[in-house]
């Protein structure tokens, strides 16, 4: 047993950290109050390597691993939870689909671009009537000479605003439930797919939501993304990696709430003294730190068992689970620790805590996580 | 051109330092060691010569075994080749003992140039640079905020109060870098996957012909004797005058006999 993180994981870690801090914290909040996609920020990412972290150095990419991508998650998360929401799409969504089931013309015509950052990626597997019952989805393809024909609404895809490439996920075959789902690789200039709807949100307001519609979307036979009827298993795997992703986004947004808290609290001062002197502030910040420290290690172990390429389906649950609920604690917390400035938008915490709540939402709920978790026990 | 960068690690001063129960020095645990800001900008410059010139950058270290970590994120930033020296001997030696080191250390390299960081945001000395020309007698400048160099001989620009000095320095030479010289670039990932890749020299003294006794604790001519934490910050005092000029009054006073700073 060895805690200790590799040499080359603590320099990406400080790499990550560094440039979060210089380039994205000082911003980060001008970009939630105006809504901004942070181009600028998305290259020097990419710059860094880190649009494309597990993706090989052949096609493009850093050719690292889960634990390095979740270590500069955290980094990300911490200075802003959106930027790290459009990185984590690409990463875990977008380019790991296309790494593990792409033929090699597609890893070729794909992965640099989108690991170079020159193109965003975005995932449409969502649909107005599935959404945690993701295999009920309704969009159809269907086979026409050379092309697939895609039709349906998928909704509240992350990136595609900005996106060039959509992994689209569409029924194929008449079945019924996850049977009969094949996955696409949809490029913006297909015609017949365009971006409704802008969601205007809670939170994680830098990073666009949008609908995006399928009408007769033509797209060419060989951007099929793995076998026919085989979507499900390449939507639900994708989705073990994402979720690792997702918990580590969650432990960067509640590490900021106590960074932030800690200094607070140091300076704050009521009833003649800190407020970090009363024990009841005292235990807030113990709670978080101790959950925090829980939750990155369950990311961690997450992590790292998907290096090593065993199933980490319930691993990767319940680190989604754990962080994502401790960042919405830890907010809360940290809201409460500011008192009526945590509620005001001129402090930090206000927006830990409109972003903490998505990461108990999105790539399954925290009942969809609870569910798969207690599956792997009693099945 | 052949640079040779001179890099130190330090805490990162991001994170809270706490000074031992005994006075000692820093308590080492928990800290997170970074390579030393000064130096990174170092790094950054002397890359930027070998963008322009050709050549080469090494990177030197003298420091415990954790410093290898600075030597790396040096080469993921893009330098050549790394050497460390460590060396249990080195234990309490003080700047000038680390200067010699160095300097025989550099000694053994080719070298056009060598940088340091103006200083190490550590203990703010400013010793090793200029003692490292003293030792490979070397002509000097410190805190230079820019660099050209052209047929064998170096322009310099050094921020004094109220304007720029320029120098004229012959090559070799020793500079310390000033964090106005440049922007530096992170190390990028791909970056540090081809750092790990490459080897990093380590050296103890015998392999520069130096003795303990010449550069150790023996021969250090300062010794620490004790670390005290800053004092603590009081808390401000409010004062609820009736009117301005009172209040006026009472800040003057306060001024004047309390803080005495006038
Ligand atoms: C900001 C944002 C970004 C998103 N990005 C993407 C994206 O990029 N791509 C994409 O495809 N989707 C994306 N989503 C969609 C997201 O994954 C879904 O919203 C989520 O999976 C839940 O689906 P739903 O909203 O339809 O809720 P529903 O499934 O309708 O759930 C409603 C409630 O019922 C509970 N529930 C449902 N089924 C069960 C059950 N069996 N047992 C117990 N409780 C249950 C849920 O937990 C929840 O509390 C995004 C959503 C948001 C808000």
């Amino acid at each position: 047993m060895d805690f200790a993180l590799s040499e080359e994981h603590r320099l990406v870690q400080q790499t990550a950290r560094d440039f979060a801090t210089r380039e994205i914290l000082p911003v980060a909040s001008r970009l939630d109050a105006e809504h901004r996609f942070p181009a600028e920020i998305v290259r020097g990412l990419a710059e860094l390597g880190l649009m494309g972290v597990m993706v090989p150095e052949e096609y493009g990419g850093a050719g690292m691993d889960n634990v390095a991508y979740v270590l500069a998650m955290e980094e990300v998360a911490r200075a802003c939870a959106s930027t790290a929401a459009i990185l984590s799409v690409n990463n875990s969504l977008v380019c790991d689909p296309i790494l593990r089931y792409g033929t090699e013309p597609q890893k070729r015509r794909y992965l640099p671009v989108l690991a170079s950052g020159r193109e965003i990626g975005c995932y449409c597997l969502t649909e107005p009537q599935a959404g945690s019952d993701a295999a009920s989805l309704q969009t159809t393809g269907r086979l026409d000479g050379d092309s697939w024909v895609l039709n349906g609404t998928k909704v509240f895809v992350t990136n595609a605003r900005e996106a060039w490439v959509f992994i689209v996920y569409a029924r194929t075959e008449p079945e019924p439930g996850a049977r009969g789902i094949s996955a696409f690789i949809v490029e913006r200039d297909h015609p017949g797919i365009s971006v409704g709807k802008v969601e205007r949100k809670m939170g994680l307001l830098a990073s666009s939501t949008c609908e995006v519609l399928l009408q007769d979307c033509r797209v060419p036979r060989d951007n099929l993304l793995g076998a026919p009827g085989e979507g499900f298993k390449v939507a639900l795997s994708t989705l073990d990696g994402g979720r690792i992703g997702i918990a580590a986004q969650a432990v960067g947004i509640a590490r900021a709430a106590l960074e932030e808290s800690v200094a607070y609290a140091r300076e704050r001062r009521q009833f003649g003294r800190p407020i970090a002197e009363f024990q009841a502030i005292q235990w807030k910040i113990a709670d978080m730190a101790t959950r925090i420290d829980a939750a990155r290690l369950l990311t961690l172990r997450a992590a790292w068992l998907r290096d090593q390429g065993k199933r980490c389906t319930a691993e990767a649950s319940m680190a989604k689970l754990f962080a994502s609920e401790t960042a919405m604690f830890a907010a809360h917390q940290g809201v409460q620790i500011f008192g009526g400035y945590g509620y005001i938008k001129d402090y930090p915490v206000e927006r830990y805590f409109r972003d903490a709540k998505i990461t108990e939402i999105y790539e399954g709920t925290s009942e969809i996580q609870r569910l798969v978790i207690a599956r792997n026990l009693l099945a | 051109m052949d640079v040779v960068v001179c890099v130190k690690q330090v805490p990162d001063t991001e994170q809270p330092i706490r000074v031992r129960p005994d006075g000692g020095g820093v308590e080492e645990q928990g800290l997170n060691w970074i390579l030393n800001y000064y130096d990174e900008h170092a790094v950054e410059e002397a890359l930027r010569v070998r963008e322009k010139h050709g050549g080469t950058v090494t990177v030197v270290c003298v420091g415990p075994a954790r410093a290898t970590e600075a030597l790396r994120t040096a080469l993921a930033m893009g330098a050549d080749e790394a050497v460390h020296v460590q060396d249990p001997a080195l234990d309490g030696a003080d700047h000038l003992g680390v200067a010699r080191v160095l300097a025989e250390t550099i000694r053994q390299l080719r070298y056009d140039l060598v940088l340091c960081g103006r200083l190490a945001t550590d203990d703010n000395a400013s010793v090793v640079g200029p003692a490292l020309a003293e030792y490979l007698g070397l002509p000097q400048a410190t805190a230079i905020s820019r660099l050209d160099i052209s047929d064998g001989v170096a322009a310099v620009e050094r921020e004094v109060e109220g304007g720029v000095e320029v120098l004229q320095v012959p090559l070799p030479a020793v500079f310390t870098v000033e964090r106005t010289i440049n922007e530096p670039r992170y190390p990028t990932l791909p970056g540090i996957m081809k750092a790990k890749r490459k080897e990093i020299r380590t050296l103890g003294l015998r392999d520069l012909g130096l003795e303990p006794g010449q550069v150790g604790a023996e021969a250090a001519r300062v010794r620490y004797s004790r670390f005290d934490p800053p004092p603590r910050r009081e808390a401000g005092r409010v004062v609820t005058p009736d009117s301005p000029e009172e209040g006026a009054r009472l800040i003057a006073q306060f001024l004047q006999e309390t803080a005495k700073v006038l």
